[in-house]
């Protein structure tokens, strides 16, 4: 299904490095590659220090790629890129962050915070449209337009999410980042923040990468997940298909550890550990494998048949 | 477990905070026992109260706030009315000690961690030099730190926050303490180390035996560690019974609320259950129960006089009008009448599911 549908962005063996205090370099993404399709919400999981930020902050070029490439709608946006382009994919991917205690301005009026963007990107607009864009913005995500004068510490955690995501709607972004977007937020909000982003998904045709560690919110929002361990993507697949057949130990021990809101299953679980030295790489080295149907995994031969065999007999 | 007399009891617990000229109720009378080497979970969002109520019994509420009325007795003492902080440090540390969300900061960054165990064992023990240094490394052995002898002498910073959180938690049950209380314990941490720092606190009990109580907003977690869930808003314990109960048979409309948002127990595909609104605002008074505004279902009553508790059972009680015998019959959210299926008629402590105990 995957072969006819539009691209939005592919990763092609994307690096993120980070000069180390003397003299290192931190690999923190390697080699990763994956494309991420019109419409759909892609998942990108993994541990805190795997790298998934990396990977979000690169694609909208607040990190540099140190090597590979990424490409929007087959352009390539990494590095340097011709003016007119760089005012297009600014526009067109967008960010939501994760603590909206921090990523709003605490001196600036909302008004000012949501519209920001038209500013930097220079169109010329009436004082009276920008109004309108902003008043629309803060419709959408269930705000009332009156709260443009208002500052951001005069709302809760969850509204400050809301301005959080008009910001990113009024440039009528076509991918949208949201790295850990409902993290920071009470139990109760999370569902408000979730329902939220499904609907304007929804309404507007949106593509989302969806950053996130708890795979049970993962699970539930996204079409399709990439699990991440230090810097690598060790498997990708529609969501349940993941949760049916986890391949990877990493991801089995990722989905193993999900706390489940049911006494009597938790009582009963064991949480499996990954040990990295479970891999026997020393003849045969892992390769990105497709073990059928969309389902990659990183194994070397002897692992992958041992895995489609594993899919073959059923969960 | 829920047998034998309570080690500690807090009874309609006031706690009132002054800020900025104006009087804050936080907690706004909650009652809660303990029994001696349960496992209890106060669960709620920020703003409930569960940090508040729990600090307030080891003498550690910030200088603006007050235990205003009530009573929490715990070895023949009212912890509610200890006003000298001499008097709190037989407590605080010794019989009932902290495990703080993040240990980042629960920890100081320029004292080497053996250092800040060892000043447990120095302070309760009277313990010195060779004898305290061995205590510390056999603390260090106990909560799963590797070579003991040579990370005693590390600082916090060379630690990963799992290693950290091992720290504070060897701090914390360094004194054999009767009561750990663990709040948040695992929020700032990924779900595979949780799972272990869980692990580690579950067998420190047993070992150990102490009583513990967690203070969390993660359902999944209090499904895992939980004998005992109490459920905390706008400043009262709303409901509380076995975490059987509370999970399968919760009678609490806000309960039914938080449990229904879990994106586990969501449809995919179909909007998440949502708790509209915020909570009540605590410098105003609250009239009736504080989650009728929040709540589509509310009765009429609701908004008027406050529940009060019902029994569903000899260990559930809630705090909601949907239990007294004259109100209506109202249907809990499909999340809810699936959990509850989940266990078929089973019966769960002593009252029969489905059936509407209690009151009649």
């Amino acid at each position: 299904m995957s072969g006819e549908r539009e691209t939005v962005l592919e990763l092609r063996d994307l690096e993120v490095s980070f000069r180390l205090k003397g003299g290192g370099v931190f690999k923190a993404v390697k080699g990763v590659s994956f494309s991420i399709y019109k419409g759909e919400t892609f998942g990108l999981v993994g541990e805190s220090g795997s790298g998934k930020t990396s990977i979000g902050r690169a694609i909208v070029r607040i990190n540099d790629a140190s090597s590979g490439s990424i490409l929007y709608k087959g352009r390539e946006i990494s590095g340097r890129i011709p003016k007119e382009l760089d005012r297009e994919v600014v526009r067109k991917i967008q960010m939501i962050f994760q603590d909206p205690m921090a990523s709003l301005n605490e001196r600036a009026k909302v008004d000012y915070i949501v519209s920001e963007g038209l500013y930097n990107i220079g169109v010329k607009r009436s004082e009276g449209e920008r109004r309108a864009m902003v008043a629309k913005a803060l419709l959408e995500v269930g705000l009332l337009p009156e709260f443009a004068s208002r500052f951001p510490h005069e709302f809760s955690g969850g509204q400050r999410q809301r301005i959080g995501i008009a910001r990113a709607l009024i440039m009528e972004p076509e991918l949208v980042v949201a790295d850990e977007p409902i993290s920071a937020l009470d139990v109760s909000i999370r569902a408000q923040v979730l329902n939220l982003l499904s609907a304007i998904q929804k309404a507007k045709g949106l593509t989302y990468l969806f950053i996130a560690h708890d795979l049970s919110v993962v699970r539930f929002i996204t079409d399709r997940i990439a699990v991440i361990n230090k810097g690598e993507i060790v498997e990708l697949a529609e969501t349940e298909e993941l949760f049916r057949n986890p391949l990877h130990p990493y991801t089995r021990a990722l989905i193993s550890a999900i706390p489940q809101p049911d006494p009597l299953v938790e009582r009963k679980k064991v949480v499996m550990v990954y040990d990295p030295k479970c891999h026997d790489c020393s003849t045969d080295k892992p390769a990105w494998t497709d073990v059928g149907g969309g389902h990659f995994v990183l194994a070397n031969e002897k692992e992958a048949d041992a895995y489609r065999a594993r899919i073959a007999s059923g969960p | 477990m829920a047998n034998g007399p309570a080690i500690l009891e807090a009874k309609g617990l006031v706690i009132k905070f002054n800020l900025r000229g104006r009087t804050l109720t936080a907690i706004r009378g909650a009652g809660l026992e303990l029994y001696e080497g349960e496992t209890l979970a106060i669960v709620g969002e920020s703003g409930s109260g569960k940090s508040v109520l729990t600090k307030s019994l080891i003498g550690m509420l910030d200088r603006n706030g007050w235990v205003d009325s009530g009573s929490a007795m715990f070895e023949g003492r009212d912890l509610a009315r200890i006003k000298e902080e001499r008097d709190w440090l037989g407590v605080r540390g010794k019989k009932i000690s902290m495990v703080f969300q993040d240990p980042m900061t629960a920890l100081n960054p320029l004292l080497t961690i053996g250092a800040q165990i060892r000043e447990v064992f120095e302070l309760h023990h009277g313990l010195s030099g060779k004898k305290a240094d061995h205590a510390v490394v056999e603390m260090l052995e106990r909560v799963g730190i590797d070579n003991p002898e040579e990370r005693r002498r590390q600082y916090p910073h060379e630690f990963s926050g799992g290693m950290r959180q091992r720290v504070v938690i060897a701090i914390a049950v360094a004194c054999k303490p009767r009561i750990l209380i663990c709040d948040e314990p695992t929020t700032a941490l990924d779900v595979t180390i949780q799972a272990q720092i869980l692990g580690l606190i579950k067998a420190l009990q047993r070992d150990l035996a102490f009583t513990t109580v967690y203070i969390t907003h993660d359902l999944g977690v209090v499904a895992n560690v939980a004998d005992r869930v109490a459920v905390m808003y706008a400043g009262r314990i709303v409901e509380t019974g076995l975490a059987e109960e509370v999970f399968y048979d919760s009678r609490h409309p806000y309960t039914w609320a938080l449990l229904s948002s879990l994106p586990q127990l969501g449809v995919k595909g179909r909007p998440l259950y949502s708790i509209s609104g915020t909570p009540p605002n605590l410098f105003n008074e609250v009239r009736g129960d504080a989650f009728a505004p929040r709540n589509p279902k509310a009765l009429k009553v609701d908004f008027v006089a406050e529940p009060p508790e019902f029994e569903v059972s000899p260990t559930h009680r809630a705090s909601t009008w949907l239990l007294d015998p004259r109100a209506p019959r109202i249907e809990p959210p499909p999340a809810i009448l699936a959990m509850r299926a989940k266990l078929g008629g089973a019966k769960l402590g002593g009252a029969k599911l489905g059936a509407v105990g209690g009151a009649l």
